[in-house]
């Protein structure tokens, strides 16, 4: 859900429904990386409401469309992450196993 | 002056930067970033508080993260981590992998990416845990509902992504979101107490076997039980090899004394720990960062040894230098437990020895209770985080 204005979309309040900390501050982290972004942050307004509020005011793109971006920089992130993550582990695994074979 | 010139240059640089970032992505940043007169690095103070958190005597200091991009825009340097740098400096090390926990360093990443995986780890990786207790019989004097609560508890292997959410059912309770257990322990008369562990727990593939209604005499039809099984879980390939049970075979439930009896059924289903700490994946999944300990000075002959025996957990250790003179050296960062032991007694201490944290390198640990590798369990991590994403993104469109 959006709230924000039609006349200018630059500024928005993004309200998400079943997210906490988790995604929120993951995603207030990649927005803060966008040249574009002016002021982003989050809240919870209620501890017992399962609702996040991100802000985000950019220099003149619209709000809606940079924090798109800032979710798919997220997702490709952790996509590198699980790549490089299940290559080390695999890397790890077959080390062992060439270590075990030197000791028999 | 030269350099104020070259600072002023450069903001200009930023803003033009990022006026025609919108049209053409990349290559103009490229170039103004190779531009001489952008100096590339941050000086190596600010360099230092910006990677570093200091531990000192009394407090830490620069505990923060510096995300902002533009952070140090009036010194020309960039500090936004687009995707190719993030992909150059991401890295993973595993240190220990075992059956059942992982321990391994990540680097250059930041800690909102690395608490979020922390705690998805925590309270969004799905397992199967026993939900529903049906219990025949009881007469045993632990109360209906303690055991209850206690079979819940207990791990449970089976992968979790060959189940569904009961939710996704309805209310229907098939062989593909329901695993049934059946236990019955008796203790009879004369005989000595005896001890029911979680190996009692026998697994019925075909379903539920306790009629969920008044079996009316002389009916030939069989009587519906709690669930509809349409096929035998065992006749799945996933699970014919591989039987499902209790991960540990040991978990104490109960003690009976002569005479009492427990006869009850069980189903286990899909959740996630933010519901309910016993669909919790992992016993424990936590980070720490990186500590660093640097001498400032030399610390030589007694001041060396003095330094050595300071720290309770070996972090210094002593080379022979020329003439029979000693010097202390860092051998082994790794295992400061950051007691700052080291720096205490005195100024003159806090200025030989300076421990410091690196705030992108995170040693993890991952210790699972068993219904998936713990390897697993970190991919499946990143895949949630992954999915928020995609929802988000789709109600954004």
């Amino acid at each position: 859900m959006e709230l924000g204005s039609y006349s200018d979309q630059s500024k928005s309040t993004f309200s998400l429904a079943d997210e906490d900390h988790t995604l929120a501050n993951a995603v207030r982290f990649t927005l803060n990386q966008d040249p574009r972004v002016t002021f982003c942050g989050y809240s919870i307004p209620h501890p017992s409401d399962n609702r996040v509020n991100i802000r985000v005011q950019t220099t003149g793109d619209p709000a809606r469309e940079v924090l798109k971006d800032a979710c798919q920089d997220l997702m490709l992130m952790c996509q590198h992450v699980r790549s490089t993550f299940d290559k080390s582990v695999n890397d790890f695994k077959m080390s062992k196993t060439v270590k075990d074979m030197d000791i028999k | 002056m030269s350099s104020s010139e070259d600072e002023s240059m450069s903001e200009v640089d930023e803003q033009e930067e990022q006026e025609k970032k919108t049209k053409s992505e990349g290559s103009v940043l490229d170039y103004i970033m190779s531009l001489e007169s952008v100096p590339s690095k941050l000086p190596p103070h600010l360099d230092l508080m910006r990677t570093r958190v200091f531990c000192n005597n009394d407090a830490p200091d620069h505990t923060e993260t510096i995300q902002y991009s533009g952070a140090y825009a009036a010194l020309g340097v960039d500090n936004s981590i687009r995707l190719d740098k993030f992909c150059r400096n991401f890295k993973v090390q595993v240190n220990r992998l075992t059956e059942d926990d992982i321990e391994f360093d990540m680097m250059g990443i930041d800690p909102a990416l690395a608490n979020a995986f922390r705690r998805i780890l925590i309270a969004e990786v799905p397992t199967m845990a026993i939900e529903r207790v049906y219990i025949a019989n009881n007469t045993s004097v632990i109360q209906d509902e303690v055991l209850s609560h206690r079979l819940g508890l207990i791990p449970i292997k089976a992968d979790p992504r060959l189940f569904e959410y009961p939710e996704n059912a309805g209310n229907d309770k098939n062989e593909k979101n329901t695993i049934v257990f059946k236990l019955h322990v008796q203790c009879e008369k004369g005989h000595p107490r005896i001890t029911v562990k979680s190996n009692e727990l026998k697994w019925l593939p075909d379903g539920s076997e306790l009629p969920a209604e008044d079996v009316k005499p002389n009916s030939g039809s069989k009587p519906r039980t709690f669930t509809s099984f349409s096929c035998s879980q065992d006749s799945l390939p996933e699970f014919s090899t591989n039987p499902i049970a209790p991960k540990n075979l040991d978990i104490i439930l109960a003690k009976l004394g002569p005479g009492q009896e427990i006869e009850l059924e069980t189903h286990a289903v899909k959740g996630i720990g933010k519901t309910h700490a016993k669909w919790s994946p992992v016993a424990t999944a936590w980070y720490r960062m990186l500590p660093e300990v640097v001498l400032l000075k030399e610390v030589k002959d007694e001041l060396a040894e003095e330094l050595k025996n300071k720290c309770p957990v070996g972090v210094f250790d002593i080379e022979d230098i020329e003439k029979g003179r000693r010097r202390a050296t860092v051998a082994n960062p790794r295992a400061c437990t950051l007691c700052r032991e080291c720096i205490r007694g005195g100024k003159e201490w806090e200025d030989r020895v300076s421990l410091r944290r690196v705030k992108d390198h995170f040693i993890f640990n991952v210790e699972s209770t068993g219904s998936l590798p713990p390897e697993v369990l970190f991919t499946e991590a990143v895949k949630i985080l992954e999915e928020k994403c995609e929802r988000v993104i789709t109600e954004l469109s």
